[in-house]
């Protein structure tokens, strides 16, 4: 789906379901991808969704996918643009799901915009979130090793050789292709909107679910437990849950790797 | 990303969860049960990954798929009940009446057929090109051509297809490149890293390597820009066969792939039985090995063959004699291949007599066998044409081809060098 926003086109997906077919009081999920990547790796959540009739927002963030750039500079500014998206589309309130970077956008959403945020889920997440100065230098450089570098950590080893969840997928190569179908300088722009974001913990919502890769090598299953458990000591205080799913044997490309049970868990989330 | 070697053993594959079996399991079914209603929807929607119909997918078939995108370098294949069942595939999934194709004109005589005599009758048109000249294919290139193709060694010349500066020609009128890459494998050349953007292979020959299944791989590069090119309804428009999905928006990379699986396999059906793909597999365990040997071997026979008082000519880009050899190197660095074809004196009857002399060699229609192989056009396949058609399609009444099998170089000498001395009795 495509439409304008401040001006410049915007691109987002919706799971095939356009919200003009579903009521305006539908529940709302928005899918807010990782460093490098667009709205395509959340198809299959975004197509469940839309089919058990939530109104659908995976946006491209701006200079990635089909979206008009610049990039933005900062994990605050894209919180601001997603809320700004989010009013156009009339969606007051929505689950707000992100992965690693994405992570942190709606981290920083729900901190921004706390009434907006129902529930909260965090896939490969880190906070902070530091990048080594090897992968921001090569980015920066725009390397292919630095899209080589980031491929590979964010597999686990079987991730790597193959077994994809996807049958006849790649999943390795296919996280390289997505990579390199980026516009020079973006992925530097990324990597160093994750490395200088100052997390805030955010006002609870009603839930949150926090999913880690226990072979992560990006942003290692411990940094997600201790979010989670940072989480848990406000959510003591406001009653709100914090519920976390580690996956065996998954690395940081769990969206490709160990769909289904990322899937569950989201189920799970939405549902609760 | 793990070595060549190590990606052919392993890659798609871990040892089964269920019995802890170290093989790939041949999963010889042909559905899956669904474990509720929902999940069952949520594959048929494609919001859970798993299987339904072992036309659609299967697990054996998944490893091997998963195992040729690794060594290949795609985002995804889909195993196929032949290579022409791939080649069609590719096709089918980019166009329809009405579209064209630019082809080298050195195929594989199935693929000839196919492209210039049935696919006409669908509407797709096709013209032949030189596959040496790439002003022939930018020349050639309609409005309405959706797809550049040639095989990374020609047949019967043994063109080397210059890959990077065709895929420069055809990116530049924003169509893809497909290669056939059969007799080269993985293991010898990866046209998608030297630019192309999908790639075939009848896995019948080398990829099995042993001579007892049919099979196909098509696998995408994923670094088509479908929605850039604009050219490709397939994957930027609603299809409505499945509920309005626009491929290149929902999948990117990986959107050929997919609409291949969700419509092309799916609608015509010509899925590769999951016996097949073990079988396969268990020949790309030890592809580098073969195909290593298959190269020595054949380097032993050329060197034999070249000097030899009995034959006219030997063409093989391994030669620095072959108008390719350059860019063989340059493309081909481990080898060209084991397939060469050369020229016995006397024509048609010297080419005759060599092979009813042959004792090791079996005379038959095929490559890519651990046995060596061997055939003769003018007395075989092309026994209808006189000597003037066979000139006009570029065979020597004398030409034999050869597939260079696994068994001792000198063995396969003495045979020939047996066979060629019953050739100079006869004439």
């Amino acid at each position: 789906m495509k439409f304008m926003l401040e001006g410049k086109t915007i691109c987002y997906g919706t799971g095939s379901v356009t919200h003009d077919s579903l009521s305006a009081d539908s529940p709302a999920i928005v899918f807010i991808h990782g460093a490098g990547f667009d709205h395509s790796v959340w198809v299959m959540p975004a197509r469940y969704f839309a089919r058990h009739g939530f109104r659908v927002v995976a946006p491209d963030l701006p200079a990635h996918g089909a979206s008009e750039g610049p990039p933005l500079a900062s994990i605050g500014e894209m919180a601001r643009w997603l809320n700004n998206l989010l009013n156009e589309l009339q969606i007051n309130s929505a689950t707000i799901v992100g992965h690693s970077m994405g992570s942190l956008v709606a981290m920083s959403y729900a901190a921004q915009f706390p009434a907006e945020t129902q529930k909260l889920a965090f896939l490969g997440a880190s906070a902070p979130m530091p990048v080594g100065p090897v992968l921001l230098d090569a980015a920066q450089d725009n390397s292919p090793a630095a899209f080589a570098m980031a491929n590979t950590w964010s597999h686990s080893h079987p991730g790597g050789l193959g077994a994809s969840a996807t049958p006849g997928m790649s999943n390795f190569v296919s996280g390289a292709r997505w990579l390199q179908r980026m516009q020079p300088g973006v992925y530097y722009h990324d990597l160093a909107a994750c490395n200088e974001f100052e997390p805030v913990l955010p006002d609870m919502p009603k839930a949150v679910l926090v999913i880690n890769g226990a072979q992560d090598k990006m942003t290692p299953a411990r940094n997600g437990l201790a979010l989670a458990s940072a989480l848990k000591d406000v959510s003591d205080q406001q009653s709100a849950t914090v519920q976390t799913v580690t996956l065996a044997g998954c690395g940081h490309s769990m969206l490709s790797e160990r769909h289904n049970e990322v899937l569950d868990a989201l189920t799970g989330l939405a549902d609760g | 990303m793990p070595g060549f070697d190590t990606l052919s053993l392993h890659a798609g594959s871990e040892p089964d969860p269920t019995t802890g079996a170290r093989a790939t399991p041949i999963y010889q079914s042909a559905a899956f049960v669904f474990p509720d209603s929902d999940f069952a929807a949520g594959l048929f929607n494609i919001e859970r990954t798993g299987h339904v119909y072992s036309r659609l997918s299967n697990p054996t078939n998944a490893v091997l798929e998963e195992r040729m995108a690794a060594l290949d370098q795609g985002v995804g294949a889909i195993a196929t009940a032949s290579g022409q069942a791939a080649m069609h595939l590719a096709v089918a999934t980019l166009m329809g009446a009405g579209d064209h194709i630019v082809a080298s004109r050195s195929l594989y005589g199935g693929t000839h057929n196919l492209l210039d005599y049935t696919l006409r009758r669908f509407g797709i048109q096709t013209t032949f090109v030189d596959p040496r000249d790439p002003n022939a294919f930018d020349a050639a290139i309609q409005p309405n051509t959706r797809l550049v193709f040639g095989e990374i060694l020609g047949n019967p010349g043994l063109e080397v297809l210059n890959v990077p500066e065709i895929a420069h020609v055809a990116h530049a009128h924003q169509i893809p490149l497909l290669v056939d890459a059969t007799f080269s494998t993985p293991y010898l050349c990866q046209p998608i890293a030297l630019g192309a953007d999908l790639v075939m292979h009848s896995a019948t020959k080398f990829l099995s390597g042993h001579g007892v299944v049919i099979g196909g791989v098509l696998i995408d590069g994923g670094t088509f820009d479908w929605e850039d090119s604009g050219k490709f309804e397939t994957m930027t428009e609603p299809y409505a066969g499945f509920h309005d999905l626009v491929f290149a928006e929902e999948f990117g990379p990986q959107a050929f792939i997919t609409r291949a699986r969700k419509e092309g396999i799916r609608d015509f059906g010509a899925c590769m039985a999951p016996m097949t793909a073990f079988q396969i597999l268990q020949g790309i365990e030890t592809l580098p090995l073969r195909m290593a040997r298959h190269v020595e071997n054949t380097n032993s026979l050329v060197d034999f063959l070249k000097d030899h008082p009995m034959v006219e000519q030997v063409s093989y880009p391994g030669l620095a004699s072959h108008p390719d050899h350059a860019l063989a190197q340059e493309l081909l660095p481990k080898g060209c291949g084991a397939v060469f074809s050369f020229s016995v004196k006397g024509g048609r009857e010297g080419g005759r007599v060599l092979i009813e002399n042959l004792e090791i060699f079996s005379h038959l229609a095929n490559i890519g066998d651990a046995k060596s192989l061997i055939i003769h056009p003018a007395s075989t396949t092309h026994h209808r044409m006189d000597s003037d058609a066979l000139t006009a399609a570029g065979i020597d009444a004398g030409l034999v081809r050869v597939s260079v099998g696994l068994e001792d170089a000198t063995d396969l000498i003495a045979d020939l060098k047996a066979g060629l001395r019953r050739v100079e009795k006869t004439l």
